[in-house]
This record gives C-alpha cells, structure tokens and sequence, in this order.
C-alpha cells in the first residue's frame, strides 16, 4: 500500500477529469432547465481550462506526475501518470472545449439543451481528458469508450434522419476500432501480465525479441489508425463529421482523431520502439496515402464542412509522418501538430457555422457569398485560420510542419518531407477555393440568385466571436512564438522515446515489481 | 400496458418487493455476490414491471425525478465517494471506513459503499428511463 499522502498538487491529475465528471452530471440533474445551463457549462469549462493549465505547470516544473487509486501499489492499481505530452494535449483541448462550449450557446437550440447538449459535451471531456492523462492502458480504453458514448449522443443530437445515417457508420466503424483496441489490449494483458503504460514500456523493452511484440503493434496501429482516420480506414470521418450541429463537428474535428494519434504516439513510439521500425514502411505509406486522400477530397469537396472533414484527414496523415520517421524531431513534429490541429480544426468548423448563421444559407460554397463585404471581421479571422491550415507562416502550421519536413529529410526519406509540402500546396488551394467563392466572391444582387434569406443572424460577440478570436489568436501566438510550443513538444518528445522519467515517476526508486 | 387483472393487482406489491430486494443484493455486494450494477439493474425492472401493469406516467408520478436525474445523481454520489479521500490525504477512490453505532450495533460505513450506491442510481436511472421510453412507444 502506498503509506504517504499525496502532496495536494499531485491531485492535478485527476481533477480535470473528476471535474468533468461532476459538473456533467450537476448538469444531467439540471437537463430540463435549460436557463442555468449556460452559467454552469462555462464556469464548468473555465475552471477545466485553469486546472489543465495549472496541470502543465506542475509537470513542466516537477516531470511526469502520477496519481494511483485507491492507495493500491502500482502496477495493480490504476495509475494516472502525466507526462508533459498529455498535459500540453489536454490544456490546448480544455481551451478547444471553452470555445465550443461558448459556440454552442448559440448553435444548439434549446431542445437541443434539454436534450443534453452540456452533459455530453462534459463527458466528452472527461473521455478526452481522461484518455490523455492516464496511465494504463485498459483505463485508456474506458475513457475511449466514454468518449465514444459522448460523441454518439452529440451526433444525433436532432434527430434527423441524415444524422442517424451518419451516427450508424459513425458508431459502427468505432466501436469495430475499439473492439480491435480491447482484443489487443487482452493480447497485450497475455504477454505481459500488466496493463500499467510504464509497467509495460519496462517489460517490452526487456522481452524485445521473445514477444510477439510486432502481431501486437500491427493491431494497435489498426486500431488507433481507424479512430484517427488514417487511411484506408478513414471512410467513416467523411461520412458523419457533416451531419451533426456544427458545433458538435466542431469538437469532434478538433479532439476525437487527435486522441488516436495520441493513442498511437503511446503504444507504438513508447511502448514499443522496435516494432514501430519495422512498422515504419507501412506507417509512412498510410500517412502519404492519407495526405492525399484528404488533399483530393478537399479540392473535390462543394459543402464546407465536408471539405473541412476532409483537411482533418490530411493533418493526420502529416501527424503520422512523425510517427513514421520518429526521432525527436518527428515526434515533436507530432506533438505540436497535434496542438496545432486542435485549435484551428474547432475553429475552422467554429467559423464555418458562423458563416452560415451570419449569411442563413446551407454550407455550400456555391451558396455563400460576399461574406468579405458583409462580415469583414468574421472573414479576416477565417482568412487566418485557412492560412493556419495550410501551414504557411506566420501562423501555427508552419512551424511543427518545418520540423516535420526536417525530420524526414533528416532521416533520410525525403519523399515523405516532399509529400507534406505537396500536401500544403494542394491544402492552400482547397481553403483558398473557399476563401474566392465563399468570402471573396461578391454576394449575387437581390432578385439574381436568391432572394434575402429569412433566417440570417447576426453573428453576436460573446458567444461566436470570443470562442473564435480564442481559438484563433492561439493559434497567432504558436506561430509567432513558437518557442515555447517547440521547446515543450521536444521535451514531450523526449519523455515519449526514452520514458524514464515517466517509469521511475510510477516506481519511484526501483520500487519494481 | 397490459389490462389483465391479476398482473395489475400483483404488480405493486411485486415492484415493492423488487426493490427492498435490490437493496438488499446492493449492501450484501459488499463481500457476497451482488452490488451496486445488479441491484440497480433489479430496481430498474421493477419499474419497468409497474409501468407494463399500470402504464408509464404512473411510473413517472412515483418516481417525482425524471430517471436521468436519478442517474445524474448517482453519477455525483460515485464521484464524491472518490473526492472524500482528498480530506484524508489518501490517493483519490481510497476505501474509508467509520464505525459508528447505532442503538449498540456497530454499523460499518465506507466510502466504497457510497460510490456503490452511486452505480445502484446510476444503473436504475439509465435502465428505467430507456424502459420507460420503449413503454411509452409501445403504448402509442
């Protein structure tokens, strides 16, 4: 048994997941009354993001950080051990869930409310949050699960029929990935006799060639790759992410695929360096192939947020070129993308509803126009994050896109460095096709194409601009100061490809097993 | 709803007795068979028992929470049952114990036995509300 009380910081771990948990369910107590709802959600969502925060802060001080149940001796306890890897992920998504929480004051009717927008989008966070900071791995496939529940709720969150459509590949295709996910992990739990990440990193690295360690990182890599959308099991992303409330899309872009290239970043580089060399073939053609099936269905795409569905693949192909080369670089490369692609993927899908809102037309760039002339802040902030998305400077994608490139040029495989570039190019001219027709292009005069829409609604400032001018100026500071991003996903990096720190934080001074 | 006489006059006794029942598998879960998941799940079918004889807004009248409440509730008993550890310094979900005693009983009381009950609400809450729902529709 553990005999010290844990120093009060340590509880940073769990809190932002206990947090999520209770505030959900104060709100499921809540669900018909729909006036408090909007008080509690955010103060719910400030004080995640403070907590993430001050989580972060504790780890970049002290290192990983562990907290076990139960005062249990790990491994049989669960642990919840946070390295700086999961504490930056999680503090950049408690940022992405404030600013959807406030877009979704608006987005979601109050039916939609009633029917428990809040309540899931708060164990949508604790799923999320939960999945980046524990510490073992069948826990690891709890909160997915949790997540995944969420996200079934929020999808049909209306209950048309277009939504049950999306919600039935949607559900189908996840819960065959995380079933993938639970046979690996009982392969996992066969050869190792422990489920606890650090336990395991030890293990794996003693029993390197008496394990049928690579049966078992082919399957994470399938499974993790079918929830991140990585190709070719990325057909369920494109079929779903355009049907439910926008801010729904919104939180699903920016956080779901992201925890399984967190997932994947776990086992594969972590858990299992060896078998991710030998994987590193298949992992690099996966990431090009999905470079370009995102790239293509973006230039093919005519309603926004299908396109949008489309760029979210592509970041996952150029996070999985750091997977695939690995090395500090790669792996940094990783992390910050990963950053990087929740902020702005929630903002994109943020702006994309306003847009529609604001011109009260469906989201199809055929159908928005002038909004340059009508909303010139709203336009300005889409221009940036369409840049942000191509990865051109000054904004956050260019930078964990250069470390990317140096990385695989650095190891050799400059294909895959030409790939991402190639990737950008086709990325800016997909987002520059929305900005021409959508924004640019001068709104058809009354009477021409379509007569003032009735239902166009001024886009108000608390809850449509603050979220995205958030979201947006994040992504402003990654670019201009990415200092401290790249010094902090390097150092996330580090403790991903030699976990001592994280090991000797679940067993501190050899208390081994 | 079904209209047969001898149902409708057994099933509020049988509901009563049901959920006493599911009780007692809840506190004897403690170190017997049984528990928070089954007890709740026990509760959960004696409502839906009482709804089949007597119809849903009975059930709903009876029960005043609407059953996700009910849920929402355990789901915040569960989560406290952890937090209360904090107060101890002890690692978050660690089982405390008090012995009081009640009329020279000795009654032992635990936190694990709070966050069972939470799953017990929980379980009953989400069970009943998709039964009673499933009802309503066959109703229509």
């Amino acid at each position: 048994m553990i005999m010290h009380a844990p120093p009060l910081a340590d509880w940073l771990v769990i809190a932002p997941i206990v947090l999520c948990i209770v505030v959900g369910a104060g709100l499921l107590c809540v669900r018909k009354t729909v006036a408090v709802h909007a008080a509690i959600a955010i103060a719910g969502l400030v004080l995640l993001v403070v907590l993430d925060a001050a989580l972060l802060w504790h780890v970049a001080n002290d290192g990983p950080v562990t907290m076990t149940m139960g005062r249990w001796l790990p491994p049989f306890g669960i642990s919840f051990t946070v390295d700086l890897l999961g504490a930056v992920l999680a503090l950049v998504s408690g940022i992405a869930a404030l600013a959807a929480g406030l877009f979704g004051l608006v987005d979601v009717d109050d039916s939609g409310k009633r029917y428990g927008f809040f309540p899931f989008l708060f164990l949508l966070m604790a799923g999320v949050s939960g999945s980046f900071l524990t510490g073992d791995i069948f826990n690891l496939y709890v909160w997915f699960e949790v997540l995944l529940i969420a996200s079934f709720g929020l999808l049909v969150l209306g209950s048309e029929q277009g939504q049950i459509d999306g919600a039935t590949k949607y559900a189908f295709l996840n819960l065959v990935a995380t079933t993938l996910f639970l046979i690996a992990t009982a392969y996992l739990y066969a050869i190792f006799g422990t489920l606890n990440v650090a336990d395991i990193a030890e293990k794996a690295r003693a029993m390197d060639d008496t394990a049928p360690l690579a049966t078992l990182g082919t399957l994470y890599l399938l499974a993790f790759g079918m929830k991140a959308a990585a190709f070719p099991v990325n057909f369920w992303l494109p079929a779903s992410y355009h049907t439910p409330r926008i801010v729904a899309s919104a939180l699903f872009a920016g956080m779901l695929t992201k925890v399984g290239v967190y997932a994947l970043v776990r086992t594969l580089v972590m858990l299992f360096p060896s078998e991710r060399a030998e994987l590193a073939p298949v992992i690099a053609v996966v990431a090009v192939l999905t470079m370009a099936v995102g790239a293509m269905g973006a230039l093919a795409q005519s309603d926004i947020r299908r396109l949008l569905g489309y760029v979210v693949i592509s970041g996952i192909g150029i996070m999985l070129v750091g997977v695939a080369v690995a090395g500090e670089g790669g792996i940094a490369g990783t992390v910050f993308y990963m950053a990087h692609s929740i902020v702005v993927m929630t903002a994109l899908y943020v702006a994309a509803g306003m847009a529609a809102r604001a011109v009260g037309a469906p989201l199809s760039i055929t159908d928005l126009a002038g909004l340059y002339r009508s909303h010139p802040m709203l336009s300005a902030l889409s221009l940036m994050l369409f840049l942000s998305v191509a990865g051109l400077p000054p904004f956050s994608g260019l930078w964990p896109k250069i470390m990317l490139v140096r990385s695989a040029i650095d190891a050799g495989s400059s294909w895959l460095g030409a790939a991402i570039l190639v990737n950008g190019l086709l990325t800016t001219i997909a987002v520059g096709r929305v900005w021409v027709l959508a924004y640019w292009q001068p709104a058809p005069t009354p009477g021409m194409r379509r007569e003032k829409p009735a239902l166009a609604i001024e886009p108000g400032f608390w809850t449509e601009y603050l979220p995205l001018i958030i979201l947006t100026g994040l992504s402003v500071v990654f670019g201009l100061f990415p200092e401290a991003m790249v010094s902090a996903s390097q150092q996330a990096a580090v403790g991903i490809l030699d976990p001592a720190s994280y090991i000797h934080s679940v067993f501190p001074a050899g208390a081994v097993p | 709803m079904m209209r047969t006489l001898i149902f409708r006059t057994v099933a509020p006794y049988l509901t009563s007795l049901m959920l006493v029942f599911s009780v007692f598998v809840l506190l004897r879960g403690h170190n017997a068979p049984g528990g928070g998941f089954i007890g709740g799940l026990i509760a959960a079918s004696a409502f839906a028992i009482y709804g089949i004889a007597c119809g849903v807004s009975p059930v709903r009248r009876a029960l005043r929470l609407h059953p996700t409440t009910i849920a929402g509730i355990g789901l915040l008993l569960g989560s406290v049952a952890g937090l209360i550890s904090l107060f101890d310094g002890v690692p978050f979900m660690t089982g405390l114990w008090i012995y009081p005693h009640f009329f020279g009983v000795e009654v032992p009381l635990a936190t694990v036995m709070l966050f069972d009950f939470g799953v017990y609400l929980v379980v009953t809450g989400t069970i009943t509300a998709i039964a009673l729902v499933l009802e309503e529709r066959e109703g229509e």
